[in-house]
């Protein structure tokens, strides 16, 4: 399966990505989307929260089956995509763009992988 | 992000690889599948079809025009000979001898202590021959234990591995398959749960009018290595009315709905028909020539059985999905029951889910919560099937 994974983007092993913005913008990659089937139903945290890299901010609800969702940074959410909330297939369709999920003001950033780390390490 | 829950028809997690395990049989469709651009998932020791394209609108597709299942992973089990109808009543919990020849039933194969070790459809193909169609994960289950209780002039042959089982289930099913077929008349006029030998798409089939949707539909069982070209002929001539390939997820989310078991999740061993509310299958009014009840495997264990435990539906009051082993609660957080199968409805617009629950909390209208991840959330229980087709 060969995956277009943008090479400006950070990735981790959980299927997050994540961009070089201030704020950043966090998203779930196309992999997991794909893994997920159509997805219905989305849980984020406000704007507002803190979150801790590595720790579980959310869920993501598809008709087959539910992903928690794992912070890659540490800071403070100033952005929900509200777009992607009521119409949570845009996550499907354009994971690296219009479905993108948080903005976030960074304080530290968890360990992460280059698109080619993460292509080998989840894609095959 | 990791996928810890996938309910468990057509799971995708890390333990199983879309790229197909080696051990894996291929469906006889293989080639059409990947040809699809199918997802692949390892299911019952077969590589199956997951999705296509979209879960969703495979689903929908199925519910307004027609969608195309492969379902060759299921197991075909032909029991032949004079006796073969006497035995299976003895074997199973059904009243096979009375069905006619072309009908097919319903029925379970249980333990002595009344455990569903399968639920089946069993089709009287002529006097004296029967098709047995199990579950793919239970095959060598049934195939075995038939084996041991068969006595007398009934020959069992497992077809499994020769047979293709190609499904075309929706509205327009009967459009799409009559349009194929010299034997059309007989095809239309097939009742539920009858079948008929004919010629579709010059491939020579037992068409059956069967299905796990909920919706009207045919079930086609031909040679293994005649279903590519019967596949692609159902797919040219129902495209241009709708339909599309459906994989194992859609075929999840369609029985969800209809209220329909899935073995594994609704029955297994530790259940009896009974509590799953289907003690109809069980004819403890079986009798011999003589005239005397017939025992079959299960009888005594199934004689008047009260059940500690009841089959319900479940509807969502807010958005996140009850999955299979969640457990049912009380407002007040008793625990009394357990999620055997549960996904946001597609036709619905909300969860829905199947769940085992103590007899006094089993009234419809009854509120609980389903603990879906350390939350409860608000379900109510209502009765089943969630979807009924229009008529």
């Amino acid at each position: 399966m060969s995956v277009e994974l943008p090479a400006n983007l950070h990735y981790t092993a959980e299927h997050e990505w994540l961009d070089d913005a201030t704020p950043a913008t966090v998203g779930i990659t196309s992999v997991a989307a794909d893994a997920l089937g159509d997805i219905v139903y989305l849980e984020l945290p406000a704007a507002g929260e803190s979150l801790a890299a590595g720790a579980v901010i959310g869920e993501i609800e598809s008709t087959k089956s539910v992903s928690e969702l794992f912070s890659p940074v540490s800071g403070t959410v100033v952005e929900v995509n509200q777009a992607a909330i009521d119409d949570p297939s845009l996550v499907n369709t354009d994971p690296f763009g219009a479905g993108w999920l948080l903005r976030v003001d960074v304080t530290e950033t968890g360990p992460t992988l280059t698109a080619d780390e993460y292509r080998d390490q989840s894609a095959g | 992000m990791t996928t810890p829950d996938a309910t468990k028809e057509s799971e995708v997690t890390e333990d199983q690889p879309v790229d197909s395990p080696a051990a894996d049989i291929l469906s006889p469709l293989h080639d059409e599948h990947v040809a699809l651009g199918a997802a692949l998932t390892s299911f019952a020791g077969w590589q199956m079809p997951l999705r296509y394209s979209s879960d969703i609108a495979e689903h929908q597709a199925v519910r307004t025009a027609a969608g195309l299942f492969d379902l060759s992973h299921m197991g075909e089990l032909e029991v032949a000979g004079a006796d073969a109808g006497r035995a299976l009543d003895r074997a199973l919990v059904g009243n096979l001898s009375a069905l006619a020849p072309g009908r097919a039933r319903y029925t379970m194969i249980c333990a002595e202590d009344g455990g569903v070790l399968d639920d089946l459809v069993v089709y009287r193909l002529t006097d004296d021959r029967y098709l047995v169609v199990a579950n793919a994960s239970n095959v060598a289950t049934v195939r075995d234990a038939l084996a041991e209780r068969l006595h007398g002039d009934a020959l069992l042959a497992d077809g499994s591995l020769t047979t293709a089982l190609i499904a075309v289930q929706g509205p327009r099913a009967q459009e799409i398959v009559t349009g194929l077929t010299p034997d059309a008349e007989a095809v239309a006029a097939l009742k539920y749960y009858a079948a008929v030998e004919a010629t579709v798409a010059g491939i020579p089939a037992l068409v059956a009018r069967t299905g796990y949707t909920g919706e009207d539909g045919f079930e086609l069982f031909v040679a293994a290595d005649a279903a590519p070209a019967l596949w692609r002929s159902l797919l040219e001539a129902g495209t241009p009315l709708g339909l599309v390939p459906a994989g194992l997820s859609a075929r999840d989310s369609l029985r969800l709905e209809a209220g329909m078991p899935l073995y594994g999740n609704e029955l297994d061993r530790t259940t009896t028909p009974h509590d799953a509310g289907l003690g109809r299958v069980v004819k403890l009014d079986k009798v011999d020539d003589e005239g005397n009840p017939l025992p079959f495997v299960g009888r005594e264990a199934l004689t008047d059985v009260t059940p500690t435990r009841r089959l319900v539906g479940l509807q969502g009051l807010g958005r996140r999905a009850a999955r299979h082993g969640y457990p049912v609660t009380t407002p007040a957080g008793e625990v009394v029951g357990e999620v055997t199968s549960g996904a946001p409805s597609p036709t619905l617009g909300h969860p829905v889910a199947m769940a085992y629950v103590s007899p006094d909390q089993a009234d419809e209208g009854t509120e609980l919560l389903v603990d879906v991840r350390g939350r409860g959330e608000q379900v109510r229980v209502v009765p089943l099937p969630f979807y009924r087709r229009p008529r």
